[in-house]
């Protein structure tokens, strides 16, 4: 399914390239084997500087989104916990702009002001969440990451308004898009997909013990405190790099996760690796609807998530009832 | 040397204090209950020997104090099955099982064959194999109670900790729930500490019974010595007639 979304990814786009010459121009690429695709130098670097690393970049994103989100909802025994939900998007969000507007967007430090920013949100949301309710109750953990999210929503908003002079480069990031995405991204992006997801997906059977509760999975000899914080940075961090190159995009974390579980169950042994290739592969998906359904002009991608996200949260929302109540 | 060993224990909750220097000990294979009335401090007391709360005083289990253990190495001495186990709905009974053998396991490991194996045979040891497949949200509570102390018996502990096994099961499991509890302390000599709230039921299964009010443990000894109808009117505010049944055992009987 991964392979498929990639290879629709690299396939299609506003310059009509022949299908078979461009698979053939990337086996050529591959090692030990030489074929001529047949394409024109233009064509070549469509396929090589726009269609493929925009591909890998949406492909890095969706998985380490997605398996982020599940890893909030293992960690916080909650089925609406979401990078966005929880206001840690948000976080990275202002963290990010705060350097864009002093600094410059192409910097590195982007992704480690994302990071910082985004720990601060998940920290007070958690905080929060668990001052008004308890643990017990996933709502409130929910509500005050919707309130956390407005309120650094709001000061992402200012510090970018405030700085008026690169205000449409904040601005066309903030979006959401994988439209100016080139191998730089994919560089930048890879080291904090590959640490969050390897981390995340390592604890897969230690959020199935934090499943049955802080007593029990104490008494099974783990330290629930211990594998939530592992668990929480990174995924925290993996959220905060792909923020810091594509921008706001929600939902992917809830849409994944949620739609692996209605097909295998909810031991996150087979949630989490199964929401790695399908959150890459939603987002390849769905980066190709973003740029083609009204082409030649781009919608931006985080409207397509939350398109089919918004109505599919309310699904969630309606048949975990019970656990979040 | 005793298995289980307290002295001096006391569990305090934000200042209200749930135990209070309660000492207590339970021989290799020894099966204790606590009774008393509700409040007593019977769970918390389970909580301090699980090493799932924080207490003052000393538990040792097999003479080494609980404290100094890595809580790995403590979760394969002492396996605990609360009064309310939390059982996430979609989970497998397999998967569920195969839980109990966190405290073997690695920070990150996965389960090893072997793993499996002892966790299938936990199952076959409670009649638990067919519901291997089926997930937590559809057992009976018969049913849940088995697939439970599976996975305590997957810990493969030599101290097994039981909160009320049989308060959510009619008389006929509860009697289940208990006879297999017996079996496996004969066979493994493991020790139980249980606590009972049908006292004519926690005569008949324990070796003794410790009875707790107020946090403390105010009398203990064999179940005949403990249970008489001025300490259960004393302590649980329970009218009752202590008679002796057709075998000599003591039963319980409420009365108007």
């Amino acid at each position: 399914m991964l392979l498929g979304a990639l290879a629709a990814g690299v396939l299609i786009g506003p310059a009509s390239l022949d299908s078979g010459r461009v698979l053939l121009e990337l086996l050529d690429r591959l090692p030990l084997i030489d074929v001529d695709s047949g394409l024109d130098a233009r064509g070549a670097a469509i396929v090589w500087e726009l269609r493929l690393p925009r591909a890998v970049l949406g492909a890095l994103v969706g998985a380490t989104l997605s398996v982020a989100g599940g890893a909030y909802q293992g960690v916080f025994r909650n089925p609406l916990a979401d990078p966005y939900l929880l206001g840690v998007a948000a976080g990275a969000g202002l963290g990010a702009t705060v350097v864009i507007v002093t600094i410059g967007s192409g910097s590195a430090v982007v992704p480690i002001a994302a990071f910082a920013g985004a720990i601060a949100a998940v920290a007070l949301a958690y905080t929060l969440g668990s001052a008004a309710g308890g643990r017990r109750s996933g709502a409130t953990l929910i509500l005050a990451g919707v309130a956390v999210a407005a309120f650094l929503t709001a000061a992402q908003t200012f510090v970018q308004q405030h700085n008026a002079d690169s205000i449409r480069e904040v601005y066309s990031w903030i979006l959401g898009r994988l439209g100016t995405a080139g191998w730089s991204e994919v560089a930048l992006m890879t080291p904090y997909a590959a640490v969050s997801v390897v981390v995340i997906v390592f604890h897969r059977r230690l959020l199935d013990v934090l499943a049955v509760g802080e007593e029990e999975a104490r008494s099974l000899g783990v330290r629930p405190e211990r594998v939530r914080a592992a668990v929480v940075v990174a995924a925290t961090l993996g959220t905060a790099g792909a923020v810091a190159v594509s921008g706001l995009i929600g939902f992917v974390g809830i849409v994944v996760p949620h739609t692996v579980r209605l097909l295998v169950g909810t031991s996150y042994r087979w949630i989490l690796p199964l929401s790695v290739v399908g959150g890459a592969a939603f987002l390849v998906l769905a980066d190709l609807v973003a740029r083609s359904a009204l082409g030649p002009a781009e919608i931006p991608i985080g409207v397509v998530t939350a398109f089919i996200g918004g109505p599919f949260f309310l699904v969630v929302l309606r048949t975990s009832r019970e656990a979040i109540s | 040397m005793s298995r289980v060993g307290a002295v001096g224990v006391s569990v305090r909750y934000n200042g209200r204090t749930a135990v209070e220097s309660v000492d207590l000990s339970v021989a290799a294979g020894e099966w204790v209950a606590l009774i008393g009335p509700n409040g007593a401090g019977k769970t918390s007391l389970l909580r301090a020997l699980a090493g799932t709360v924080e207490y003052d005083g000393s538990i040792t289990i097999d003479g080494v104090a609980a404290r100094s253990l890595p809580r790995r190495r403590a979760a394969r001495l002492v396996a605990l099955v609360p009064q309310q186990p939390v059982l996430p709905e979609g989970m497998t009974v397999f998967d569920y099982v195969l839980l109990g053998r966190t405290p073997h396991l690695g920070y990150l490991a996965a389960e090893s064959h072997a793993d499996i194996v002892i966790a299938r045979e936990s199952m076959d040891r409670l009649d638990a194999s067919d519901l291997g497949a089926r997930r937590l949200g559809e057992l009976s509570g018969g049913e849940r109670q088995r697939v439970v102390l599976a996975r305590a018996l997957a810990q493969q502990s030599s101290v097994l900790l039981l909160d009320e096994p049989t308060a959510a099961l009619d008389v006929g499991h509860g009697q289940q729930v208990l006879d297999l509890v017996d079996e496996l302390r004969r066979e493994r000599g493991m020790s139980v500490v249980a606590a009972v709230h049908d006292l004519t039921l926690a005569a008949q299964y324990a070796d003794r019974l410790a009875l707790m009010d107020g946090g403390r443990i105010v009398t203990e000894g064999a179940p005949g010595a403990v249970l008489t109808e001025d300490a259960i009117g004393r302590f649980s505010g329970a009218r009752v007639s202590v008679i002796r049944g057709p075998g000599g055992e003591v039963v319980v009987v409420p009365r108007r």
